[in-house]
């Protein structure tokens, strides 16, 4: 259904979208428009003059091997991020269904981690990780696993996954909580008296009635493994120990800021950028063409 | 198929609702029972008990002489029709007729057959293929029902399966269930508050009011001989008048107000003296020509034209009483009508029990 205001002169309706037209600019239009300026451009360290370069920028990325991994490494970063966010807020909003008593206080508890910054996020998972004073690291070490992610890489690419599916479960659940309350309760009866016990009930009926839900999130949540786990990056690894957790977001910042390689940077994010507008394209179409019932 | 036999069954929701207050009912085998209640009389609650979806908390619920108190709903060989059809929704017609076969391992051509079978008795040949969404709430209510019967259960479990449906359609998939029970002969529960649905498809109406049974009988038994005052008022439209009276002699109660009523003393054992309350049907009163004393007489205070009938509000010993006239009848205006009314048409009630004081 189409829900129209008409509005008779035409200065009200550019005056209501005014404020919210400045803000794309300010924060999304300009800064996307000066990252596609500078990644054609190759700029010295102290900003005194650039040249203009075509794509030598992005050429240069695709032939280096730094590069070629982090990417790599992001793309199985998010790929276990969104996996195993997505399947413990799965059985945990599963669970949550079906509790009777203190669903409410269970629920509210299992929200409060989405609002935890993420640096602040880190940080704690930091502290519990500490292989000298951490309390997750004491009990690896009395378990017999030498834990330190300050020097073994695959640790720290550990840690940071924990940390950035922690902070993401509790979004995940609020959407599956709320995708299981919507199936009806008698199809689930129907098929219970059509002979399927509750597992055959929960991949035959449950599931793919979770289809949309499930697929809203696979996007959502490989976006969020790529961009918004910097901060996570940054309280925990900074990307080390020698770039094992240099995910693509945490190197465009490296290169950049650290490295004051603007050209480069900027072009990394356009990648980035290209990423999340083709993720975004495939949401919406795939979303609203096929997975509907 | 197999009988469904209730013994003493009782719901008490956590919090201490008392849902189903004790109930004994003997669904035969073959018969098509209907459970006829207003909303909240506890006869959904005592279709899901039977079907296994809600415990009994007291009392043992029989399925083809085996106690089903504690089996699973799948175990019990039964089939539900639920109100919102309850289809599944990501599945064609067909897989959706064969998921419960699937489910009980029945060879692949079983399942083809039975589903095939099932689709031309309902006519929904031509929707095998689709998704429930692109059928209409008859097609739909085919399908849920075609999903019953492929499973060929011990019962077939309804509940309130048409009420989704509009006036038109309902009347037509009504007379399709009758049908189709005449024809397969199996073991039928359907539960309704809609006493149209429940007087056309019943053997046997079980009319249900507070979480217990107030009468079970055929269609006609219900109607005619009313058990009790709830009874009464619950079926027929409109409700049956019930009017105060005190009984002034054998067979004969006085309205005040209004005159006096024959009643058959054979039927109804009423000491002289007694406080009553009389029931009349609406249509069982005809009207009496102007020079005729009938010893009944109403003051008509407005009538309502129903297109066949036409209502004519009144009152009689101070309560409301209605009377069916046919439309044909010219305008009876607002002078004082005089009733005739067959003494073997008049109901008697307990005043404090609602009970209809009948012999023995």
């Amino acid at each position: 259904m189409e829900k129209r205001a008409v509005f008779r002169s035409s200065w009200l309706p550019l005056a209501l979208v005014t404020p919210q037209l400045i803000i794309t600019f300010v924060f999304f239009v300009w800064p996307a428009s000066q990252a596609l300026y500078q990644s054609v451009l190759l700029e010295d360290p102290f900003g005194l003059k650039s040249q203009f370069v075509w794509f030598d920028n992005f050429t240069a990325l695709f032939r280096n091997r730094d590069y070629l991994e982090s990417f790599n490494r992001t793309a199985v970063f998010s790929l276990l991020v969104a996996g195993f966010a997505m399947g413990l807020a799965l059985l945990l909003a599963v669970m949550a269904d079906r509790i009777i008593k203190g669903a409410t206080g269970y629920k509210t508890m299992l929200v409060w981690p989405y609002a935890v910054a993420p640096a602040v996020a880190g940080a704690l998972w930091v502290f519990m990780f500490n292989p000298r004073i951490g309390i997750v690291a004491y009990v690896m070490h009395s378990i017999g696993y030498d834990w330190n992610h300050q020097i073994r890489g695959q640790d720290a690419f550990a840690l940071i996954t924990i940390a950035a599916v922690w902070k993401q479960i509790s979004y995940n659940f609020v959407f599956f909580l709320a995708g299981l309350q919507a199936i009806p309760r008698s199809l689930i009866e129907a098929a219970a008296i059509d002979g399927a016990g509750p597992a055959k009930r929960f991949w035959t009926i449950v599931f793919p009635l979770l289809s949309p839900t499930t697929f809203f999130l696979l996007v959502v949540n490989i976006v969020y493994a790529f961009f918004d786990t910097f901060g996570i990056v940054h309280a925990t690894t900074s990307g080390g120990p020698a770039k094992a957790t240099e995910i693509l977001v945490y190197k465009v910042f490296n290169d950049g800021f650290i490295g004051l390689d603007l050209g480069a940077s900027a072009a990394q994010s356009v990648i980035l950028m290209f990423i999340v507008i083709v993720l975004t394209v495939v949401q919406f179409r795939y979303i609203e063409r096929k997975v509907s019932y | 198929m197999a009988s469904v036999v209730l013994d003493n069954v009782k719901k008490v929701y956590p919090g201490g609702v008392e849902a189903v207050k004790g109930i004994s009912l003997n669904v035969p085998n073959g018969s098509f029972t209907v459970l006829l209640g207003p909303s909240g009389c506890g006869k959904s609650t005592l279709l899901r008990m039977i079907a296994g979806l809600e415990t009994i908390t007291s009392g043992t619920c029989r399925i083809a002489d085996r106690v089903v108190n504690e089996v699973e709903p799948a175990e019990r060989d039964i089939a539900m029709v639920f109100q919102n059809y309850a289809l599944y929704p990501h599945m064609s017609v067909y897989d959706n007729m064969a998921y419960g076969l699937r489910n009980r391992g029945t060879p692949k051509p079983e399942i083809e057959r039975r589903v095939r079978e099932a689709a031309k008795m309902l006519a929904i040949e031509d929707f095998l293929e689709r998704r429930p969404r692109a059928l209409s709430g008859g097609q739909r209510q085919r399908v849920a029902m075609g999903r019953a019967i492929v499973r060929e259960p011990q019962a077939f479990l309804f509940d309130e399966p048409l009420s989704n449906l509009d006036a038109k359609l309902r009347v037509q998939m009504r007379i399709e269930i009758r049908r189709l029970h005449n024809r397969l002969k199996a073991t039928s529960i359907f539960v309704t508050h809609d006493q149209v649905e429940a007087m056309t498809l019943a053997d046997v109406v079980v009319v249900m009011n507070q979480g217990r049974i107030e009468q079970v009988g055929k269609p006609t038994e219900v109607y005619n001989r009313p058990a009790t005052r709830f009874v009464a008022t619950f079926i027929g439209s409109p409700a049956m008048n019930l009017a105060p009276g005190r009984v002034i002699g054998r067979g004969k109660v006085e309205i005040p107000g209004s005159g006096t009523l024959d009643f058959d003393p054979d039927t109804f054992e009423v000491a002289e003296g007694t406080a009553v309350e009389v029931g009349i049907r609406p249509e069982d009163m005809t009207v009496a020509t102007p020079d005729e004393n009938t010893g009944f007489v109403i003051k008509p205070e407005f009538v309502e034209e129903l297109g066949p009938n036409r209502l004519v509000h009144g009152t009689a010993g101070g309560e409301p009483l209605v009377l069916s006239v046919a439309s044909s009848m010219p305008d009876l205006g607002t002078r004082a009508l005089g009733l005739r009314v067959p003494a073997n048409r008049v109901h008697v009630f307990d005043t404090t029990t609602g009970r209809a004081l009948r012999r023995g």
